[in-house]
């Protein structure tokens, strides 16, 4: 059975998802869950760290474009950090880094959060 | 000269299968000599073809079978894969515009794309009613 974990965590309202393992079309449903669970507690704000991700396929890279949309109406956004080079293979070759913010660290993808939230209240 | 024996394996339509499916291939891939970059490419590839399978043309039913053959020769490993579902709909295989593709957030097709990305060939066969097969085909480097 494919291993894939999901480890939540909050950092200064931003909230982090640690993805780790295998994700395919079996396990991607548990993204999937994850991501409804945050739209409906109106957390926008979103990270999804990659470290530990083994594997993804067109299913797992399906359910960002399935909930970016809705996140972005909400002036949210979904920032993608410490991918593996095999892992941003796969988001290259379907022209993703076009289309998400994928920041080599955690730290970066927080401060360009913090650096928005700045601007609009000033 | 020396043949390679094909090797070939049946798996039920369920996407738990798919972790299987990729072990079965990679397993040959390595056998046969490619290196890790190559190996995640055809496993990649053929994991996109068997979803394909099981959520369009068996639709879900989970206890159809996906045939998987490995035909090797020479340089080039090939993975054939069968089911008896519904038939891909060769609309598909045009090459969809990225852009446009990504504009418009389009979930469906990204493993068809994916799939012509990762190997150096794909060709899909059908016998109407009865059998459809894709041909994934990559070759050792250094050729």
């Amino acid at each position: 059975m494919s291993e894939f974990k999901i480890h939540h965590r909050d950092a200064d309202n931003i909230s982090i998802i640690d993805l780790k393992g295998y994700l395919d079309a079996h396990t991607a449903p548990d993204l999937e869950g994850a991501f409804q669970k945050l739209l409906d507690e109106k957390k926008y704000n979103i990270i999804v760290n990659c470290r530990e991700l083994s594997y993804i396929s067109s299913a797992g890279l399906g359910v960002f474009m399935a909930y970016v949309e809705d996140i972005r109406k909400n002036s949210g956004d979904i920032k993608l950090t410490n991918m593996p080079p095999k892992i941003f293979n796969v988001f290259d070759l379907l022209g993703f880094p076009f289309l998400y913010e994928i920041y080599k660290e955690e730290g970066e993808a927080l401060s360009k959060f913090k650096e928005t939230k700045n601007k609009i209240k000033d | 000269m020396f043949a390679y024996p094909q090797i070939s394996k049946t798996f039920l339509s369920r996407t738990e299968q798919l972790e299987d499916v990729r072990t079965f291939v990679a397993e040959a891939a390595r056998q046969f000599g490619f290196a890790d970059e190559g190996i995640s490419n055809i496993i990649l590839a053929v994991d996109e073809a068997c979803t394909n399978i099981i959520k369009h043309a068996y639709q879900n039913a989970p206890d159809k079978e996906i045939e998987i053959r490995i035909v090797r020769e020479k340089k080039t490993f090939e993975v054939r894969i069968f089911d008896q579902g519904k038939s891909f709909d060769p609309a598909l295989l045009r090459n969809p515009d990225l852009k446009e593709f990504l504009a418009h957030h389009r979930r469906g097709g990204l493993g068809v794309y994916l799939m012509k990305k990762l190997v150096d060939d794909v060709e899909y066969h059908f016998v109407p009613g009865h059998t459809n097969e894709v041909r994934l085909k990559k070759y050792l480097p250094g050729l």
